[in-house]
């Protein structure tokens, strides 16, 4: 394959293009950039986005991570990382700190990132107020004009009917004071790490044609009110596998009676957390016949 | 006890050398050619090349082939497919006056200069199972007699002549490539029928459906609809001359409708246009249909809110590779976004409960 196609897959004048989408979206952080988005071997809707951008950034010398979900193992994750390791031959890894270049499905890794790194999202729908207006043509003049009442409405209404604000995911932010951005299906939990990041973080949306960035040291906001502060959600539990009560953690169904464990949702977090000895209720040492450090 | 699921990468694998193989289906029986595609399936390639927006016959039926005839992954290779190829230049307009038909009718005119030609067509067939073609059974050979030499003029053109028909408007600038710019709004007609003629067969066919039943309700005529071989033209620089090409088989439809005028127009009749690749009658007049629907701007019409109307939502949801990789993207994990919301629910559930204690 790598034969046949160009170093990975697009062509330069296709890389150029989205090279210069991204130059003007980090010169305007937070604003959307319109980008003739091209076919991509995968369906829209499974990372064309984030393929495109991490294609346009890559050089032979990057060392690629690629998570979904948090996990290097999740088959769409598997999948884009095969599609580099055969049009690129770049080397790849599961290490957070190890990566030059991470694309990522709704996480943000809980290791640090710093600034010799960029972070690609794969984004479904990169505008905001998407849900609360359909037409981009109106969506364009609001974000031109600031005109983001319509958000704090919204936001307003939940709290009123719920008490809360009712978004637990892709929850809107704004960056560097202006425009207001959409993180992609994040957890929220993981809007704060976005804020002062020193890496840059890139983000895709192939089927609907848009680019945006954050870069490096921006301030991320996370919309809220005075009397409400923006406060990030995570289950009430601590990883049964290695003891973190600080990450993100995914529920697990693990037998037909419906119990559950926490596991944390970054698997190289995880393993390396228990490569250093950490050790969760379900991973203790003395536990016989179960070996759950290869997660 | 909890596995975690690993060893994406040999599932993967599997699940696809599975696949080969129920696409192979049951070895015994010889597998399909190319060339049995391409000659008995000819419909299903004519719409795999409109809407993957490339005229190879081949390819077409090689990505029917492939994706085990489903149509819309077959029409997902060949764009996946154009996006790599180079791009040398642009035909001159093709000159459908020129096609040779073979097929050709009119609604509005019972005799119209060039004759009307039914030419292989589903219409007046009984749609009774043939059940000879079980056993093979051998097809009648069509009956032969060579066309007199006539031309054949475009129809609406007849009626462009007495002025009652609106005149569409020339433009010398170069149309905007969808496939190279990203769409921007407000599209002029170019783009829109750019959109429209790679866009998904049963969106438009429910589209231009719904513009009859009332919805933006514009009464049409299928003024002309032709289906044949025309040539394709390229000017090369080198030669300083436009030279043949090639050859391609399209299907053109006209439709005429009423129009009783508005404030910025004469009464007269107005278009619908619907140009596609192959053969592909029932796209190329839902096409003209909705293209008819997209100008009430253009003509000083209303905008009745109907869906056909509506440009923003048409050209944004008509392409079916768009679609169909949104609409299944949900079956990808989502289980970082679901736990979120079990989480926010689960707080919210307590918090309604505590309210709840708290007043009784």
């Amino acid at each position: 394959m790598s034969n046949d196609y160009n170093f990975a897959y697009l062509d330069e004048q296709t890389k150029r293009m989205i090279r210069r989408g991204l130059l003007k979206s980090i010169a305007i952080p937070g604003y959307q950039v319109p980008f003739a988005s091209r076919e991509m071997p995968m369906p829209y809707g499974w990372g064309t986005g984030g393929v495109q951008v991490t294609s346009a950034c890559l050089v032979p010398e990057d060392k690629i991570k690629v998570i979904d979900q948090g996990a290097d193992d999740t088959t769409n994750a598997v999948s884009i990382r095969q599609f580099f390791e055969k049009t690129a031959k770049v080397e790849t890894t599961t290490h957070t700190e190890k990566a030059s270049l991470i694309q990522t499905r709704h996480r943000i890794p809980e290791h640090d990132l710093d600034e010799n790194q960029i972070l690609v999202y794969q984004v479904p729908i990169p505008e905001p107020l998407r849900f609360l207006e359909p037409r981009e043509s109106e969506t364009r003049k609001m974000h031109a004009l600031t005109e983001y009442g319509l958000m704090h409405v919204k936001l307003y209404e939940d709290i009123a009917h719920h008490g809360h604000i009712a978004t637990s995911y892709a929850y809107p932010v704004k960056v560097e004071g202006r425009y207001v951005m959409d993180p992609s299906p994040i957890p929220k939990f993981d809007n704060p790490k976005m804020s002062m990041c020193p890496a840059l973080q890139l983000f895709g949306a192939g089927r609907e044609q848009r680019l945006y960035a954050i870069p490096p040291y921006c301030e991320v906001i996370s919309l809220d009110f005075e009397d409400h502060p923006f406060t990030r959600l995570k289950a009430n539990a601590e990883c049964e596998l290695c003891s973190a009560n600080n990450s993100y953690l995914d529920e697990v169904i693990i037998d037909d009676e419906g119990n559950r464990m926490f596991v944390c949702s970054d698997t190289h977090y995880c393993e390396a957390r228990q490569a250093d000895g950490h050790r969760g209720k379900r991973n203790r040492l003395d536990q016989e016949g179960y070996d759950a450090t290869h997660i | 006890m909890y596995v975690a699921v690993k060893g994406g990468e040999k599932a993967i694998a599997n699940a696809h050398r599975w696949l080969d193989e129920e696409r192979r289906g049951p070895v015994k029986i010889k597998a399909l050619s190319i060339d049995q595609i391409k000659g008995q399936m000819s419909l299903a390639v004519s719409r795999v090349m409109a809407e993957g927006s490339l005229y190879d016959p081949e390819l077409a039926a090689l990505a029917i082939k492939q994706s085990q005839g489903d149509l819309i992954e077959a029409i997902f290779l060949i764009r996946a497919y154009r996006t790599t190829l180079p791009r040398f230049g642009t035909s001159l307009p093709i000159d459908t006056d020129s096609m040779q038909c073979k097929r050709r009718i009119s609604a509005t005119f019972k005799d119209i200069p060039g004759g009307q030609i039914l030419g292989p067509t589903f219409d007046y067939t009984h749609r009774l199972l043939n059940f000879k073609l079980l056993a093979d059974g051998e097809v009648m050979e069509a009956v032969n007699q060579s066309p007199e030499p006539s031309s054949m003029p475009h129809i609406l053109e007849l009626l462009n002549n007495d002025g009652l028909i609106q005149q569409e408007k020339a433009t010398s600038e170069r149309p905007h490539d969808l496939t190279r710019e990203p769409l921007t709004l407000p599209a002029d007609r170019a783009v829109r029928l750019q959109a429209l003629t790679r866009g998904d067969e049963g969106f438009l066919l429910g589209l231009g459906y719904s513009t009859q039943r009332g919805y933006a309700r514009n009464h049409a005529f299928v003024g002309e609809l032709r289906i044949g071989f025309v040539e394709v033209e390229m000017t090369i620089p080198e030669l300083g001359f436009s030279i043949v090409i090639g050859r391609i088989e399209i299907s053109e439809c006209e439709t005429v409708n009423q129009f009783q005028g508005s404030k910025t127009e004469p009464a007269q009749f107005t278009r619908g246009y619907g140009l596609v690749f192959g053969q592909q009658e029932r796209k190329s007049i839902a096409m003209a249909l909705v293209d008819r629907a997209l100008r009430w701007k253009e003509l000083g019409e209303d905008n009745l809110g109907a869906a056909a109307q509506d440009e923003e939502f048409v050209l944004y949801h008509c392409d079916n590779i768009q679609a169909t990789g949104f609409v299944e993207h949900i079956k990808l994990p989502h289980y970082v976004d679901f736990q979120s919301e079990l989480e926010l629910v689960r707080k919210l559930r307590h918090d309604a409960a505590e309210l709840e204690k708290a007043s009784e």
